[in-house]
């Protein structure tokens, strides 16, 4: 009987926490069975077929691109040794503290036609507009570099977590059975990182399907600018959702391929804590070529956007930096701490609920309340302005009915609202590392614990969750980054005279006054690299380091 | 775990207490703008500075903030809603969320043309969209109208940003008032085979392109420009330097121009302060802040413009209807695809 009441307490509280979470999203898609319209049929014969088109290669391309330095540096810096390492395992995170959209602006003042790199080479060679090859900043292989660079951390984490995971044991059977490291590294450490790697992966590919800004300022035309055209442009909100449940589709996919990779292989580490593998004394010159690929994304994805970041900041600093400016950096601060501790126990609880009733309603529910994070903000932030409003104007018409008595708006215009748009956005990010993590630690360990006497709560509090450690700082402090950066949400669901420094560098930078949206960038990269160092010490102090 | 508990707890408290804290003030007005906060908050802080009237501020993208207004219902929070296009203004007057104010000060402040025929709304500051050509380099003899730059000695020397933008959205809902749909359609299919790069960037972006010889001409609002010459910045300054204003269409209709505006909305609580509001933004002083500091035009005849915009030489506006940019936006969208303008 107690047994009975306590599945039905987890399965009830997950199915209502994913049902929560979900209501934005269905929100926007309920739009959808408006029927087809003029405007869809427009859609469909000029600019749809550019939509998915361009929204494929940037996935494809992005993947390509996040993948390999991902992985590569990954791989370096677990498995190899060369001078450098130590800084590089941490430093390589850096670029998840830039927002994409930033960097897309700095580069482009960089090496655009009017930038100072061409200007140079024009005056230099005295060459002339269409004397010469240039890489165009401003295309979709510029998008595809821009969101890599930001975003392969994500890879690289989640896959250099994975490597230090795995025990020396295996690795040191397979090289003690004749494997060279080539052939350990692709027949053995990346199979068995390839779960970690497709979370990666996948979360970097939510991203790029749910930018903005990139794209729009390159003017490629993908997914997330045709929805905002065809809803604001078109003023046709049946149609925007119709494109938005396009867009769904293809995170659906995502994340079925993502679930299929993770199911294929269910790789659970030995018992206990073991040395790392030995790492590979590498010989100078390979130590060289090590350095250098470890170097160039940090360089491209770091070091040059902060220093043009930091010249304009400078420059601008007297104007714009005053109490104001302190202001927005604690509201920022303190958004950020909240949501990701709210996030990461809301994680927690659905990633435990489903250990323990892996059920296909189960996993559905999950799946449908992480869907969030590839929708762009806009619409995220949309959907939870409408039941929001609704559930306050109800409220409202029952108090005028009852008591006579108005309420008026209890939540719209809140924080309240804000976190959790949030939420519904940044779930999947912790209830993927969360998952990930719990797929590691075998289910004998909670049977043990179970017949030790302990409850489920317990199990979680006591075995899993000191296991977890890091995957939870991690899961903690991803979130913490991306609620630093987001803008759309934090735009259209502010209170009254809240700002954060997301919004003052946007609409700076909006009002094409990059120089002076710099102070608040650069801000927010420095908020951000906290987070992102702590994040890397813990991933190698929790236990690997010889 | 028990402390995380706790921390949460704390968390929703605080979070349920500044809900609820929302300081109320005896006399104040709340505004949702798409003007920047620092193309606005000057102006209301000197607002309250003479009134003792407190107002309260967000900032955001205009179609956002009128979807926020439309589902807070009769609940709304926002006294004020400011746009920087009139097309936006015609949208939130049709979706039934604003009140009609009745003001004489604004009647007489306000030419006919730059508001709303039945007092829904009231432009703040006029924003003209000219062409723009590198000196030396164009004749200015070569230009006349927007509809002769899709003729075929324009190919591939023309400047201009994405057709997302509003601003290209109302040039081209602009035309379609005076030329129909079918003309509208042949235009835009030349112009785009006019255009010298893909269309990318802002307006600062097309007029540093034609500077620096990537096409001979560029299309762009009159502040950018402004901005750009008064920069700190020597490249924004040179690039400006070398450019001229060419302002088209001075034969027929005049040179397009958008409004930056403000309405009142229905379910206000505060439409008597809402009104002194948008009453105080419309005076001598305001019009003239918008002139100094954004490079805006003033919309009082009373007011001249800036030195720097006087510069620029006196030009016909488009006398149209502004409400007319709202009814063609959809189509004016649609013949942009069409086009394959991106």
């Amino acid at each position: 009987m107690i047994i009975k009441l306590e599945i039905d307490r987890w399965r009830m509280g997950l199915a209502a926490i994913s049902l929560l979470f979900s209501i934005p999203v269905i929100v926007i898609l309920s739009s959808v069975f408006h029927g087809v319209g003029d405007n869809w049929i427009h859609l469909v014969d000029t600019v749809l077929a550019d939509y998915v088109t361009h929204s494929l290669i940037l996935m494809f391309g992005v993947s390509i691109g996040t993948l390999s330095i991902g992985v590569t540096t990954a791989w370096l810096t677990s498995f190899c040794d060369f001078p450098g390492r130590k800084f590089f395992q941490w430093a390589l995170l850096l670029p998840l503290a830039v927002p994409a959209y930033i960097i897309a602006y700095t580069y482009t003042g960089m090496l655009d036609f009017t930038g100072p790199v061409q200007t140079f080479l024009r005056e230099w060679f005295g060459w002339r507009a269409g004397d010469y090859w240039f890489p165009e900043i401003r295309s979709i292989g510029g998008a595809i570099s821009m969101l890599s660079l930001v975003l392969y951390p994500y890879v690289y984490l989640l896959s250099r977590a994975a490597f230090l995971e795995q025990s020396s044991i295996t690795l040191e059977a397979s090289r003690s059975l004749g494997m060279g490291p080539w052939k350990s590294f692709f027949y053995i450490a990346l199979p068995m990182a390839r779960p970690a790697i497709i979370t990666g992966l996948s979360l970097a590919l939510m991203e790029t399907l749910a930018d903005f800004g990139t794209v729009e300022y390159f003017g490629v035309s993908t997914f997330t600018t045709g929805i905002f055209r065809t809803w604001f442009g078109l003023g046709d909100a049946s149609a925007a959702s119709q494109l938005a449940s396009i867009l769904l589709l293809f995170v659906f996919i995502l994340i079925i391929m993502e679930r299929f990779s993770r199911r294929q292989a269910r790789y659970h580490q030995p018992l206990g804590r073991q040395a790392h593998a030995q790492r590979f004394q590498l010989k100078p010159g390979r130590a060289w070529l090590a350095f250098m690929a470890c170097l160039l994304p940090l360089l491209s994805g770091f070091a040059l956007p902060f220093s043009q970041l930091l010249i304009w900041t400078v420059e601008t600093a007297e104007e714009m930096i005053n109490d104001d400016f302190y202001v927005l950096i604690i509201n920022s601060l303190s958004l950020a701490v909240v949501t990701s501790i709210m996030a990461l126990c809301l994680a927690l609880f659905m990633g435990y609920g489903q250990r323990l009733h892996n059920t296909m309603f189960m996993k559905f529910m999950v799946r449908v309340a992480s869907m969030g994070y590839a929708i762009p903000g806009t619409v995220i932030a949309i959907g939870v302005v409408i039941p929001f409003a609704w559930l306050d104007n109800s409220i409202d018409s029952w108090t005028r009915d009852q008591f006579d008595f108005s309420t008026g708006l209890l939540f719209s215009g809140t924080l309240f609202a804000l976190v959790f748009s949030y939420l519904v956005r940044f779930l999947a990010v912790s209830v993927g590392s969360v998952e990930s993590s719990l797929g590691k630690i075998k289910p004998s360990m909670d049977d043990a614990a179970r017949s030790m006497g302990l409850k489920p709560l317990q199990v979680l509090q006591k075995i899993h969750i000191p296991i977890m450690r890091s995957s939870l700082l991690t899961a903690l402090l991803l979130v913490f980054v991306d609620i630093l950066k987001e803008l759309p949400a934090t735009l259209l669901l502010r209170p009254f005279n809240f700002n954060t420094l997301a919004v003052r560098a946007y609409e700076l930078a909006a009002d094409e006054r990059l120089a002076d949206a710099a102070s608040a960038a650069i801000m927010i990269v420095l908020t951000g690299i906290i987070p992102v160092i702590l994040l890397s010490l813990s991933i190698s102090k929790n236990r690997y380091e010889p | 775990m028990f402390y995380k508990k706790n921390l949460l707890l704390t968390a929703l408290v605080s979070l349920v207490l500044s809900a609820i804290s929302s300081s109320v003030f005896a006399a104040e007005v709340n505004v949702y703008s798409a003007r920047k906060e620092a193309l606005i908050k000057p102006l209301i802080e000197q607002f309250s500075e003479q009134t003792g009237i407190h107002v309260n501020l967000i900032t955001g993208k205009a179609d956002a903030l009128l979807k926020r207004i439309e589902s807070e219902g009769r609940n709304t929070h926002a006294d004020v809603l400011i746009t920087t296009d009139a097309g936006r203004l015609y949208r939130a007057k049709s979706a039934g969320v604003l009140t009609r104010i009745q003001s004489d000060t604004l009647n007489r402040a306000i030419p006919d043309n730059f508001r709303d025929p039945e007092g829904y709304w009231y432009g703040l500051s006029v924003r003209a969209r000219p062409v723009f050509y590198v000196k030396g380099l164009v004749d200015p003899e070569e230009l006349s109208t927007y509809e002769s730059l899709a003729e075929n000695q324009f190919k591939k020397r023309i400047c201009i940003r994405s057709s997302n933008n509003i601003y290209n959205q109302s040039l081209v809902a602009s035309m379609l008032a005076v030329n129909g749909k079918e003309k509208t359609q042949q235009w835009a299919n030349d112009f785009v085979k006019n255009l010298a790069i893909k269309p990318k960037g802002g307006d600062r972006d097309q007029i540093k392109a034609a500077a620096a010889g990537q096409c001979d001409i560029a299309i762009a609002n009159t502040y950018y420009f402004g901005k750009m010459l008064t920069s700190k910045k020597s490249n924004q300054k040179q690039a400006a330097a070398a450019m001229a204003i060419f302002w088209p269409n001075q034969n027929d209709r005049g040179t397009h121009v958008n409004i930056s505006g403000a309405a009142v909305t229905k379910f206000g609580k505060n439409k008597a302060n809402a009104q002194k509001l948008i009453e105080f933004l419309s005076s001598k002083e305001s019009q003239r802040w918008y002139a100094d500091v954004n490079f805006e035009y003033p919309v009082r005849r009373d007011v001249p413009p800036s030195d720097l915009l006087m510069s620029w030489g006196e030009f016909k506006a488009d006398s149209i209807n502004l409400n007319q940019l709202g009814v063609n936006n959809t189509e004016a969208v649609k013949i942009m695809d069409r086009a394959g303008w991106r």
